[in-house]
């Protein structure tokens, strides 16, 4: 078994500087499509709130949900105590809609999109077509098959698999779907675990999500694939604030991936998203985020404002969420994915790889909020920096006086590459009952003189030397993702590490 | 604007009534701390500074009623030590009692006096390291207690004396409310040990700013009175200039509120500074360690050491920082808080910080809390110690990372016997 792991990784590991070598250069999802969009007018307003509800075929009790979002927003500010430096947003000057203008008719099937959005994907390396997939059925036996919902700006382009899901009982399509076809669920659990009122990000999200997916898996179902959504942002100055819920029965699991890339433009974009999660008795979602937006050039001119709400409830006995995220996009990253326990013996894991470089900025971390008993949670967070970068984890775990027996273990390791950038380490810790264990380490160090000097006397250049470093230290992050994603994930820290040395 | 609104109003009504200005260069000085301090108000319980400590009772304009403490006749800390006594009775410097103010290599002059000494040198030391730790983060009640204090003691030492200086703070009144200001200033190469100990008042403001020239070497040992409704705020401003060494360790037992902050600076290279707390608290006590340690110069290392032992609703709170400024290559930062909670209702809340600008460092911080570790427990148990022994070993066990930082052995003993008696007390 042992020889066998080794043997992957040393092919991944190849793989790493393969393509590090490939893309010699920069961001790599940089193009853009050049397609016509019908696009809202530019700023926000309860007319656009209510146009992007209309545009959706909203029904009322939808409308008025959002109103109250938005009224409530407008009376809110902007939260600043991230360690984060950027200019105002100027939140008029965004288009809050923005959809191609091929979909304003919704496509029947995804035979009928425009091709060019299509060839968009593939270009990604996202096979959205059910059958390009299946004519790779001679594919190993137990190869895993993706069903893939690609968000193009404002809109979901189409859902694959969904008639094999729906034997399953799995209700996987966008949040405008869902809000049509099953409003019973979205009504009932829709800001049940990020309210309206949550923070100025998702209460904006919550007055102007134009879509996002939507996902149902039924008591005792374990879902026959893993789920993927695709959120691309194509048009300038567009805002993109999807919305994801994923409801986990009793019972019941899903492994979802969710991916992002954006062109390069020289303005900043704003993405401001909320995802949802509800766990409930025995039930286990594992999610698992690569985050690739725009970060923006050598000079911080360009990227995308990253700020997302993400949240898990486990609602029941034994349930169990898990976060992985790599985090190597974005100009500025404001993420806190974070598990409520409120079950008895859920238990929540977070594992994160954040890399900035160049004039990148991070905020990242995670809340584990014990309140049910003997709860468990893990963090680890391995956070990178690079260039002039700036990176902190920021996390909470709190252990309530009725968490009794509940344990927390938090690892949070920083590594500095290059005495310009910064790596910062903010952690809460609270405890309020003596039968829970709470253990918090963190260390901040920089790449290890003697691994490199190992690598480069065995004939590895110094940018390879430190992108295999960087992936050993990421490596107990990396093992928790599926392996598709694990090895793109691998070659994104190389590329992302990119002129970083010397 | 609101909140604003009320941390003025709060500052407002504090200064009321006061007669501001003590005559000499100190007018000035603490004209200037007061500009500081109206901008910012008094600290209210939204700030998030003070996320984990409420300060009302510390803004507020009367100090709560504070009962006196009767320690039935027991030895005071440090008494067994030679060392020179300066005696303060509710807050106020008590010549009659204190030691004669001589000793070899050091000058020690009470702040009024120095005040109306032109061209003392406690003029270029007196609020300054204050005013340079209001940022990045405010600290009001520090700018409060440089803009009022009349009493405290400025100590500038050349050489190596003798014994130690100890700082004796009585309080016989339950709501005297007591503002002390020490500045210490050691010259290149000098060294001594400071000793604190006693609860001042119903409720303490204190600030000590200390000036660790190069090579110099400052041991600061203190234990907080007992008296279980005193209430405190202090802070400690620290500069250590290259291969210069500042140690400080504080033992607190009881007080319904006590906030210490220690705001230190690594100036020159090869600095150390290390702070450390052992804490222990039954019933209604709140006890706050607030470190913040940026570490401008190469080389340097520090060290936060934070042990509590809480039971009976007691709650320890510990907020630590360590900044390495850029440029700062070599540094060495370590921090570690724990605590031991000895029964349900006790609580530990925690935030400790890195903030990081140069590559080349070590810095790591570790947190833990828990009950006491069964399996020990039954070792001990099943090697014939009485549980009640057994717990009390396993709690100075516990603490004894922190009392190590005690360099002087015989001072050393004497924190871990009142500890033991401390334990003996409590014991359930």
């Amino acid at each position: 078994m042992a020889a066998v792991e080794m043997e992957v990784r040393d092919g991944v590991d190849r793989e790493t500087i393969e393509t590090v070598q490939a893309m010699s250069g920069s961001y790599k999802h940089g193009w853009s499509t050049d397609i016509e969009m019908d696009f809202a007018p530019k700023g926000i307003s309860e007319d656009i709130v209510r146009l992007i509800s209309q545009k959706n075929n909203e029904p009322q009790w939808m409308l008025d949900w959002r109103l109250a979002a938005y009224r409530r927003w407008i009376k809110m500010e902007e939260p600043r105590w991230a360690m984060l430096n950027y200019p105002a947003i100027d939140y008029q000057d965004q288009y809050y809609y923005a959809k191609p203008k091929s979909m304003v008719e919704k496509p029947k099937s995804l035979d009928e999109v425009d091709p060019k959005l299509l060839a968009t994907y593939e270009k990604l390396g996202i096979p959205l077509k059910e059958q390009m997939i299946l004519a790779g059925v001679e594919l190993p036996e137990g190869e895993r098959r993706v069903a893939v919902d690609a968000v193009f700006d404002s809109v979901s382009l189409g859902t694959t698999f969904k008639a094999e899901l729906q034997k399953a009982g799995v209700i996987f399509c966008s949040i405008s779907e869902a809000v049509r076809e099953h409003p019973e669920l979205v009504q009932k659990y829709l800001g049940s675990v990020v309210p309206q009122s949550d923070n100025f990000f998702a209460t904006l999200n919550s007055a102007v999500f134009s879509d996002g997916s939507f996902v149902y898996i039924p008591k005792g179902t374990r879902c026959p694939m893993e789920l993927s959504t695709y959120f691309r942002i194509n048009a300038e100055n567009t805002g993109q604030f999807e919305r994801t819920l994923i409801i986990a029965d009793e019972g019941s699991y899903v492994s979802y991936l969710e991916g992002c890339t954006a062109p390069k433009r020289d303005s900043h974009q704003l993405h401001a998203a909320v995802v949802e999660l509800v766990i409930l008795k025995d039930a286990e979602i594992k999610y698992s985020t690569v985050q690739n937006w725009y970060p923006g050039d050598e000079n911080g001119k360009g990227g995308i404002y990253n700020f997302v709400t993400k949240r898990a409830d486990c609602r029941g006995e034994r349930a169990k969420v898990m976060w992985t995220q790599v985090e190597t996009g974005s100009a500025i990253t404001w993420k806190y994915p974070s598990c409520i326990l409120r079950g008895d013996a859920s238990q929540g894991e977070f594992y994160s790889i954040a890399i900035a470089n160049n004039a990148q900025q991070a905020d990242t971390g995670t809340k584990m909020v014990h309140l049910g008993k003997r709860t468990k949670s893990r963090i680890v967070s391995k956070g990178i920096s690079a260039g002039r970068a700036q990176n902190t984890y920021r996390g909470l775990v709190s252990m309530h006086p009725k968490a009794v027996d509940s344990r927390n273990y938090t690892q949070c390791d920083s590594l500095l590459i290059g005495d310009k950038c910064g790596a910062h380490t903010v952690p809460y810790i609270e405890v309020k009952n003596n039968s829970s264990r709470v253990e918090h380490e963190a260390t901040t160090s920089k790449v290890d003189e003697d691994q490199l000097f190992y690598c480069r006397s065995r004939g590895m250049d110094e940018e390879e030397a430190v992108a295999l470093v960087v992936n050993g230290f990421c490596k107990e992050v990396l093992q928790a993702l599926p392996m598709e994603f694990a090895m793109e994930a691998q070659s994104l820290v190389a590329i992302s590490l990119e002129g970083s040395v010397g | 604007m609101g909140l604003l609104q009320a941390k003025s109003d709060a500052l407002a009504a504090r200064l009321a009534g006061r007669t501001l200005g003590q005559g000499g260069w100190l007018v000035a000085v603490q004209a200037a701390a007061l500009d500081r301090l109206r901008p910012m108000g008094l600290p209210g319980k939204r700030d998030e500074y003070w996320r984990y400590t409420d300060p009302t009772s510390l803004t507020a304009v009367e100090p709560p009623k504070a009962d006196l403490f009767d320690t039935k006749g027991e030895a005071r800390p440090f008494s067994a030590i030679d060392r020179l006594k300066l005696v303060f009775v509710d807050g106020v410097f008590d010549s009659v009692q204190s030691d004669p103010l001589a000793l070899d290599g050091v000058e020690i002059t009470p702040l009024a006096d120095a005040a109306g000494t032109e061209g003392h040198w406690a003029a270029g030391l007196y609020g300054m390291l204050e005013a340079c730790g209001q940022s990045p983060v405010e600290r009001p009640l520090a700018a409060l207690n440089t803009a009022l204090a009349t009493q405290g003691m400025m100590i500038r030492v050349t050489g190596r004396p003798s014994k130690p200086i100890s700082m004796i703070y009585l309080c016989t009144s339950d709501t005297s409310d007591a503002i002390l200001h020490h500045c210490v200033k050691l010259a290149p190469g000098a060294e001594l040990t400071l000793l604190e100990n006693g609860p001042a008042a119903a409720r303490l403001n204190k600030v000590l700013e200390v000036d660790v020239g190069e090579g110099a070497r400052l041991h600061h040992v203190r234990t907080q009175g007992r008296d279980h409704q005193r209430r405190a705020a202090t802070h400690i401003f620290g500069s250590i200039a290259a291969g210069a060494l500042f140690k400080s360790f504080t033992l607190t037992a009881n007080g319904r509120l006590t906030r210490n902050e220690a705001v230190l600076e690594l100036l020159g290279d090869d600095a150390v500074a290390h702070v450390a707390g052992a804490t222990v608290g039954d019933g209604e006590f709140h006890h706050d360690d607030t470190v913040f340690i940026t570490h401008a110069g190469q080389r340097c290392e520090s060290r936060q050491v934070f042990k509590k032992v809480l039971k009976n609703g007691a709650v320890g709170v510990f907020q630590g920082k360590i900044l390495v400024k850029p440029g700062a290559q070599k540094t060495d930062g370590y921090q570690i808080s724990q605590s031991l909670l000895l029964d349900e209702d006790s609580q530990f809340l925690a935030k400790p910080e890195l903030e990081i600008y140069a590559d080349d460092v070590k810095c790591s911080h570790g947190s833990t809390s828990g009950a006491i570790d069964e399996t020990a427990l039954y070792y001990l148990r099943s090697r014939g110690v009485p549980l009640k022994a057994a717990q009390s070993l396993l709690v100075l066990a516990f603490l004894a990372e922190a009392i190590d930082e005690i360099e002087d052995e015989a001072i050393a003993d004497d924190i871990r016997d009142r500890l033991e008696g401390w334990l003996q007390r409590h014991e359930h």
